[in-house]
């Protein structure tokens, strides 16, 4: 909310300064987000009339004007601008006036000497632009300052509301909060109940008397809504950010503004029939002041008369019944609706009003028919007219409940003993009603507090009025329980650390992406979908994070990075039956080099057996690979991870055609894992270290060149030969000296004997046996 | 018997004139050969007396033991210079540069993240963790926050259904965490902090429509909004290793708590807003059923980036989520 320092100390005057006051408002919770001086500074600036204009000899654009401003002799000014006239009021900047970084001087211009200048808005600095002078009314004083006359020494204030406080939506409301801090004084406009002069009257039938307790209108005849509305209020409304629209309109507006009370004048003569306020009908329709039409749901409230629904209630007036300027006669609202009635309605017709605002979070409904007496009087003031009777239709006011506050509930919260006279005190400041009883006070809310429900909003407004600067910041005291540090789970840093320690750097990218990545990488058709994206390339839920750091491996190859290791670890997002299931992974990208370029190692791209490196770490060495294929992922150099398995995630080399999709010069190897089985561990269970040394033996071996390795290892093991330890693949070979379709593979093979040294006969044995099970399981010749 | 002492003399020129293996034994067997000097020598002796020839002998011996140990050192010596002449050869530029690896680094929200979660774990809190893709009654209604509640205007929120939204504040897991804990038959004291990603349809210099927050929650019998202050002002201290930090508490709504704050951290001569905190609303210990009068406790959410970004002096939010190398590189140390 916006409103001016002027305005707030007619009801409230404090002994603060603008910046004191400020600083009080944010203090007590009303957050001051925005300071401004409504004008910047500037001095000897009076009000001058032209009293003579004749051409400058030498210039035809200026002219050689005699201004009044209010000394004995008139000033001589040159002046260019196109309005410039004889009786024109504007702002004139004496000698040794001072604009923004402009002194004025005596000059001489074009030849003539010329003392002092007239100024435009822009000039003053109260305007971006300006295409003349600044005019003033006839009526406006000549020789006055034009900072008095504009009341340009103000402040506005930009007020960040919470929604708990409504109250505060009103200079009234924000004078009582500065009234409860500072214990100033506050001095409410007068408000005369009007005598009805004439007896014209619109009977109101409120059918949902729980959801408008309170309507009050009042028809006045007779007005002048051609009116000028008077200076003083345009400049109120301007400074809390409305702008001036007709005067009626401009009259509601201000009482809203003063009091916080929304309120609504129809054009009386557009009325047919009685007022009603009840629910929408089944598809009625409303033309809204601002146009449009809308369709109303049941639980739309609505003001209706015997054409129909003419105003959502409050939310915005009918276009049909509205003031213009021909209107002579209007009925002035102004009713109380409760904001669970209110609440949403505006959102879902997209609309968002002053009066929806206030009503969905709370309007004093004590204070409706003193809004409606206040914009009556101003209506009479400017306008003329004459008054009506009030009608009025109270129904089922809200209950304020008491609420018991407890002084030793205030000590245990707030952690600091508030005494309680002090209690009692602030209470009183709020406007609070209570009695007390032992510890206890019993309090009741006055009817602007719609957030006062319970005790902990009453200890809340204990702490703000004895200022939560004052409580002391205190180190708990409690009992130290260690905490658990399981065996079986891995804290989920030591993936991060895996990968930080093979040289991947971590990267974050947005959990919403772009829909092609899940069609096109991991063959997803049917995404996650937000239901207002902040971009259309930002619109799905990833299930997989290969998108994002391929996203992030382009914008580095368009910063001149030639290779790149990187990783992140994230939830991803998935359908099920009912509702969505998210899956935390760890994606790794490898691309470019896979050592930074140096003079001590040929340069060398990575492929997929580095990347597997990383997989291998990150699997405790107990990662399973099988040949599958993948949609984003090279045919022949794709391998699903299995743990335990359980299919855990995927390694391979991004398919070419995915490659030259992206833009990318080099190939890329990718891996993603579920994170959930890797930081699955278990103790380390202690086996005696032999002291027998083991046997090692070296063969190579002839096979098929599409065998895969891993199940010649998996069949040595499976068979138990005895003694043989391990076996180890240490090189592969193809080419000169093997058939087209075969390959060499070298083991180096260790065996050993638990219980004494080997002798050689029994390695030899063991080795007969596993050339044995190699020939007849894979056909393997033994390599000379 | 002609005095042979000069022979050791001779013998240690010789040798010293030598210059390869092949030279030196060319010159020991003058000495020491089959017609060497010392051997004819002892050759001689046998025409000694027997009287004579002990002292002769011994005389004899004490010039060749001269002559082998002049031929030793001459050994040592070439062998020591042949070895410092290979040793030169083998001398390397130690200036150039080691043979390296990538160098690998953590994302500043990560290492901050850490340093969060290692400082509240110092004084017993837990980590704790929820969905992101959250229903609107824990991201909304269990916070205190009905339908059509203005707060809920507060929160820009993605709505991914009907009854989902992408969690808006990681304070829901403050209610998952306290019904878990119930259906475990743990209670209080709770202490947990909850980090992670969070959503707000909101995108400018200072706003990601994805950013970090840590939220906290202690619920003892006897923690209050003073421990609160002392909680979150010493954690500060200590992130930022600055025991003048104050924290200032100003008054602020959020459903889920009260008395509500805003919390302002004095920096740099000024006040910085560091986050939102309160007292667990009554209304939240309601939906998990822990009873308000015997347990109170409170509630703090951080932003991750804003503490980042203060402690590395990061100045633009969106360098977080640009992932430029260069300026993920710079927090590797």
């Amino acid at each position: 909310m916006q409103f001016s320092e002027y305005w707030l100390r007619q009801f409230v005057n404090p002994t603060l300064d603008a910046d004191a006051l400020g600083h009080a408002l944010t203090m007590a919770g009303l957050e001051v987000e925005e300071q401004v001086l409504v004008a910047q500074p500037f001095i000897n600036v009076v009000i001058g009339e032209i009293i003579s204009a004749e051409r400058h000899p030498d210039a035809d654009r200026l002219q050689l004007c005699k201004v009044d401003v209010g000394q004995v002799e008139p000033l001589q000014i040159v002046c260019g601008a196109p309005n410039a006239r004889v009786g024109l009021k504007a702002p004139c900047a004496m000698i040794g006036a001072k604009l923004a970084d402009l002194t004025i001087k005596k000059a001489k211009v074009r030849g003539i000497e010329s003392s002092g200048m007239m100024c435009s808005a822009k000039e003053l600095g109260l305007a971006e632009d300006a295409d003349g002078l600044m005019e003033f009314p006839s009526s406006a004083a000549v020789g006055q300052n034009v900072r008095d006359y504009l009341r340009l020494d103000d402040t506005l204030y930009t007020i960040k509301l919470t929604p708990n406080r409504a109250d505060c939506l009103s200079i009234l409301g924000v004078a009582r909060d500065v009234a409860a801090i500072t214990g100033a004084p506050i001095s409410l406009p007068e408000m005369i109940a009007i005598t009805p002069s004439n007896h014209q009257n619109v009977a109101v039938n409120v059918a949902e008397p729980v959801a408008c307790p309170v309507y009050f209108g009042r028809v006045v005849a007779g007005v002048n809504a051609k009116a000028k509305t008077p200076g003083w209020m345009v400049r109120a409304l301007e400074r809390s950010g409305l702008r001036s629209i007709s005067v009626i309109v401009d009259i509601t507006n201000f009482v809203l503004l003063e009091l916080g009370q929304p309120m609504h004048a129809f054009d009386f003569d557009k009325l047919s029939g009685d007022i009603a306020v009840r629910f929408a009908q089944a598809d009625e329709c409303i033309q809204l002041l601002n146009d449009t039409e809308v369709r109303l749901a049941s639980d739309d409230l609505v003001i209706a008369d015997a054409s129909g629904a003419i105003a959502l209630a409050g939310i915005m007036g009918g276009g049909t019944t509205s003031v213009s300027d021909e209107t002579s006669n209007i009925f002035l609202e102004a009713a109380f609706f409760t904001p669970d009635v209110i609440a949403g309605k505006a959102r879902r017709l997209g609309l968002s009003t002053d009066a929806s605002y206030r009503f969905e979070r709370g309007v004093d409904y004590g204070n409706t028919k003193q809004a409606l007496e206040r914009a009556t009087a101003l209506v009479l003031a400017i306008c003329g007219g004459d008054a009506g009777q009030v009608t009025e239709a109270v129904g089922t006011l809200p209950d304020r409940k008491t609420v018991v506050l407890r002084c030793s509930r205030v000590a245990a919260v707030l952690g600091i003993d508030i005494p309680k006279e002090a209690v009692g005190q602030i209470l009183t400041q709020l406007g609070f009603s209570f009695t007390q009883a032992d510890d206890s006070f019993i309090v009741q809310a006055p009817t602007y507090r719609f957030d006062i429900e319970r005790e902990a909003d009453l200890i809340e407004e204990v702490a703000r009025l004895h200022g939560y600067d004052k409580i002391p910041a205190i180190n708990p005291q409690a009992s130290v329980n260690m905490l658990p540090l399981p065996t079986a789970k891995l804290n989920a840093f030591w993936l991060k650390d895996a990968m930080l320690a093979q040289g991947y750097q971590e990267v974050v990218t947005y959990s919403f992406v772009d829909e092609s990545w899940e069609r096109d990488l991991l063959a997803n058709p049917k995404p996650i979908k937000l239901m207002n994206p902040i971009a259309s390339n930002l619109s799905v839920m990833r299930t997989g994070l290969w998108g994002g750091l391929l996203d992030v491996l382009t914008y580095n190859i368009n910063r001149k990075q030639e290779r790149a290791m990187l990783f992140e670890v994230g939830s991803t997002f998935h359908r099920q039956e009912v509702g969505y299931r998210e899956e935390a992974h760890i994606g790794g990208l490898c691309y470019g080099a896979v050592s930074p370029e140096q003079w001590s190692v040929p340069a060398r791209d990575v492929d997929f057996y580095d990347v597997k490196a990383m997989v291998d770490i990150l699997s405790h060495h107990q990662a399973e690979y099988r040949k599958e294929t993948h949609p984003a992922l090279h045919p022949g150099q794709t391998a699903r991870i299995y743990l335990k398995g359980q299919a855990i995630g995927w390694l391979g080399k991004l398919h070419p055609k995915w490659q030259q999709h992206y833009s990318l010069p080099k190939s890329t190897i990718l891996f993603e894992l579920q994170t959930q089985a890797l930081l699955q561990t278990q103790l380390s269970v202690y086996t005696e270290v032999l002291k027998f040394i083991p046997v090692r033996r070296d063969v190579a071996i002839v096979v098929d060149c599409t065998l895969e390795v891993q199940s010649i290892i998996d069949a040595v093991y499976k068979a138990e030969i005895p003694f043989l330890q391990k076996i180890q693949l240490f090189d592969i070979y193809q080419g000169k000296g093997i058939a087209e379709n075969k390959k060499s593979l070298a083991f180096l093979i260790l065996m050993q004997d638990t219980h004494k040294t080997m002798v050689d006969s029994e390695a030899e044995a063991a080795m007969a046996k596993l050339l044995e099970l190699l020939k007849n399981k894979f056909d393997a010749q033994l390599r000379n | 018997m002609a005095n042979l002492d000069h022979l050791i003399t001779d013998a240690e020129a010789d040798f010293a004139a030598c210059d390869t293996a092949t030279a030196l034994e060319d010159a020991k067997a003058k000495y020491l050969g089959k017609t060497g000097a010392i051997t004819e020598a002892l050759k001689g002796l046998g025409r000694l007396s027997a009287e004579e020839r002990p002292s002769a002998g011994a005389a004899i011996n004490v010039v060749k033991k001269g002559v082998e140990a002049a031929l030793n050192a001459r050994r040592d010596a070439m062998l020591d210079a042949a070895q410092a002449e290979q040793l030169a050869g083998e001398s390397l530029d130690v200036t150039l540069p080691a043979r390296a690896q990538s160098v690998g680094g953590l994302h500043p929200v990560t290492l901050t993240l850490r340093r969060i979660e290692q400082l509240f774990h110092s004084i017993g809190f837990d980590v704790a963790t929820g969905p992101e893709i959250e229903t609107d009654f824990y991201n909304f209604t269990a916070l205190n926050i009905p339908e059509n509640h203005p707060a809920r205007a507060m929160h820009d929120t993605f709505y991914v259904d009907d009854a989902h939204v992408l969690r808006t504040h990681t304070s829901p897991v403050q209610v998952h965490y306290m019904e878990n804990a119930l259906k475990d038959n743990k209670t209080p004291p709770l202490k947990i902090i909850a980090p992670g990603r969070v959503y707000r349809v909101d995108s400018d210099a200072t706003h990601s429509p994805m950013f970090h927050q840590v939220e906290g929650l202690w619920v003892d019998q006897h923690v209050s909004f003073a421990n609160l202050k002392g909680v979150v002002q010493t954690f500060l201290q200590q992130f930022f290793e600055r025991d003048d930090l104050t924290v200032r508490f100003r008054p602020s709504f959020f459903p889920f708590t009260e008395p509500s704050a805003e919390m302002d951290m004095s920096w740099n001569g000024g006040w910085l807003e560091i986050g939102g905190c309160g007292m667990v609303h009554p209304e939240v210990f309601k939906h998990v059923n822990i009873d308000s009068e015997i347990y109170q406790g409170f509630a703090f959410g951080l932003g991750v980036e804003r503490l980042a970004m203060l402690r590395y002096g990061v100045n633009d939010l969106r360098h977080f989520f640009n992932n430029d190398l260069r300026f993920l590189s710079q927090f590797s140390k």
